[in-house]
């Protein structure tokens, strides 16, 4: 099973930023953020130990002696049979040319011809910056127009191609996947069409014609196993069946799951709250505060990274949805519930905190440079500025 | 050579019944990275902890379980897990029929091909029918213990089946409450329409390439055969002008750029 380094999991729920950047067409540049348009409602299950404890994921050595540290796991590329080639983030990053941190849009096409076969997801522009005179005009063109614009950009170490469509007088970014991620009906190797008679294709149309609807009715799109299962754990936790409590004070697991009894933020409320944030005099509301961005200014790709919540503990494929090492490891959103502690006299307790925590309270502070930091680096940084 | 095909099913609706083959029209080109121990530069293993005795706990002791709002957790065996499982069950059913545009992209999950299964005339009918109809529909079927719903289109004279995301997945724009602000000013409203125009064009996949990918494989042989690589910086954008200045400023740029070219 390969050890995947990427973000190629389509579950996050993301409540923060994928991006915060700079949307350019021509010489016109409008700064945006992109939320997720997705929100995954699997059942996200936790591995747990019989007890009911949850377990944590960590990583050892190859032959097993010693546990791992962040600091002890560089990335690798498996140039030939158990040959690898370390690649770290400074190398990733110099390889994406400044420019191609922007959305550049190249060009404007008709939004039908975009077939949906290339479509993979789609997140929302929000317009951030101190105006969002642009955002409104291009949406408002875009949409008259029926046109989308085409653009890449780098991120994470990854070359995204967005179709950027406005609905609404809302701009969403949807990212397409390149022509060669995509088989031909030839590369699969389908055959050469047949001629159906008339006959049998009239008979089709027939039937078709006898169930055409204008719309897809509510409950057709329904996840009747999410259902199930809902169900089901529902009603053991009333009946007490094999409940345990989950202690307070329990860590997010590593998968970046908020631990049971934390406020979950919704989507919806991040996206209508920053849709709405930024008006004309430049003034904003306080959505950072509740939709866990990092501040906004610091556009830096490791920072705004998405919760890496991995709902996948249900397909418990354990090596490769989250081989993502502890140093790659997402911050959490900001909770209310959960404060920082804020002020001078406090002396800053980090022992005992994983990287991923250390890291959130780094971010609070404004810790330039956080993102390479190993653990101890943190540490020590947060001490020194709390 | 071809793609081996992942499931075979029978497509259905009314009196059609059409035996395909599924092939999944998604390929992996993502270069992939492990996680090397820095020491040993081998990949590193996994393993899942109990935090109660600090030791690796195995996985045919693994658990799962759901966690409530209030802060329980509820433990769900393997036998109960199975009762909530679909029936198995090889056909792709299809529900109805709606015109092109009723589904919207955020809806759209992954692509795949379905491809006759001996019967070519029956299979090849139902193409014809979806194109001279230009209708879309929705299919619903279990597949290795999932449930989906997805989208039969025709792919040329082909069928695709693209798995669509369950209700209350997609957050709709239409939910959401547009940018507000003053009423835009007209001769921007134009000169945005003009830039927008100037950079029309035909929209071709083909012409779209990973560069970014092509130079993270170019840098790991690069590093392999033990050679350095550089990448020229490019340089960054000019400062701000006023909205009006920059559209304007844009469509001269464009129109010159389309004559050189």
């Amino acid at each position: 099973m390969p050890e995947d380094w990427e973000d190629g999991d389509d579950d996050a729920p993301v409540t923060r930023a994928f991006w915060n950047g700079t949307i350019t067409f021509g010489l016109v540049s409008i700064p945006v953020a992109l939320y997720a348009a997705h929100r995954p409602q699997r059942v996200s299950l936790r591995m747990v130990s019989p007890r009911g404890t949850p377990l944590q994921r960590r990583y050892f050595a190859s032959n097993d002696d010693r546990e791992l540290d962040s600091g002890d796991i560089v990335r690798g590329y498996e140039v030939e049979k158990g040959k690898f080639v370390v690649v770290d983030d400074d190398e990733l990053e110099r390889l994406a040319p400044e420019r191609t941190r922007d959305i550049d849009v190249r060009q404007f096409v008709k939004v039908d011809e975009i077939d949906p076969m290339y479509f993979a997801r789609a997140y929302y522009l929000t317009p951030s910056g101190s105006s969002n005179k642009a955002y409104r005009l291009l949406a408002r063109v875009m949409e008259e127009s029926g046109r989308a614009g085409i653009a890449t950009f780098v991120l994470r170490a990854k070359e995204y191609l967005v179709a950027i469509v406005a609905e609404n007088g809302i701009l969403r970014a949807e990212t397409l996947r390149f022509a060669d991620e995509l088989r031909s009906p030839e590369d699969v190797g389908l055959p050469a069409p047949a001629s159906p008679s008339a006959a049998e294709v009239k008979k089709v149309e027939r039937e078709i014609g006898k169930r055409m609807e204008n719309e897809i009715g509510k409950g057709e799109l329904a996840d009747r196993a999410r259902e199930r299962l809902l169900k089901l754990a529902r009603a053991k936790l009333a009946a007490g069946d094999d409940v345990v409590r989950a202690d307070t004070g329990d860590e997010d697991d590593d998968e970046g799951r908020p631990s049971a009894g934390r406020p979950v933020i919704d989507l919806m409320e991040v996206l209508k709250q920053r849709m709405a944030g930024v008006q004309e005099d430049g003034t904003t509301t306080s959505a950072d505060e509740d939709g866990g961005d990092d501040g906004g200014e610091d556009d830096r790709p490791d920072d705004d990274a998405p919760v890496s919540a991995r709902s996948s503990a249900a397909r418990s494929s354990a090596a490769k949805s989250s081989a993502k090492p502890k140093s790659r490891a997402r911050p959490k959103p900001k909770s209310k519930a959960k404060p920082a502690p804020r002020g001078k006299a406090a002396k800053e307790d980090v022992d005992g905190k994983t990287r991923a925590e250390l890291y959130e309270r780094a971010t609070e502070l404004g810790i330039p440079g956080r993102s390479k930091m190993t653990r101890d680096e943190l540490a020590g940084a947060i001490r020194r500025s709390a | 050579m071809g793609a081996r095909a992942i499931w075979k099913a029978r497509l259905t609706f009314g009196g059609v019944g059409v035996p395909v083959k599924m092939y999944s029209a998604v390929q992996d080109r993502a270069v992939h990275f492990r996680m090397l121990d820095a020491r040993r530069r081998e990949p590193v293993k996994q393993h899942m902890i109990d935090p109660d005795t600090g030791k690796v706990m195995e996985a045919e002791k693994v658990r799962k379980a759901f966690e409530g709002d209030e802060g329980q957790r509820v433990i769900l065996g393997d036998e109960e897990m199975e009762k909530v499982l679909p029936k198995p069950s090889r056909d792709i059913e299809i529900t109805h029929f709606v015109p092109p545009g009723t589904i919207t992209h955020p809806w759209y999950d992954r692509p795949y091909y379905l491809g006759p299964d001996e019967e070519d005339e029956a299979y090849f009918a139902v193409g014809q029918a979806l194109r001279r109809r230009t209708v879309e529909g929705v299919a619903r079927w279990s597949m290795r213990n999932k449930e989906y719903v997805g989208a039969l289109r025709a792919e040329g004279d082909y069928l695709m089946l693209i798995t669509l995301r369950h209700a209350g997945e997609v957050v709709p724009a239409s939910a959401l409450p547009a940018p507000a602000g003053r009423e835009l000013d007209a001769r921007e409203m134009a000169m945005a329409r003009q830039l927008v125009e100037s950079m029309e064009d035909r929209f071709d996949i083909a012409a779209w390439h990973d560069q970014y990918r092509e130079r993270v494989l170019e840098l790991v042989q690069a590093k392999a055969a033990g050679k350095v690589l550089k990448f020229p910086r490019a340089p960054k954008r000019a400062p701000e002008m006023s909205l009006a200045d920059v559209l304007e400023r844009s469509v001269a740029a464009v129109s010159r750029e389309r004559k050189r070219a």
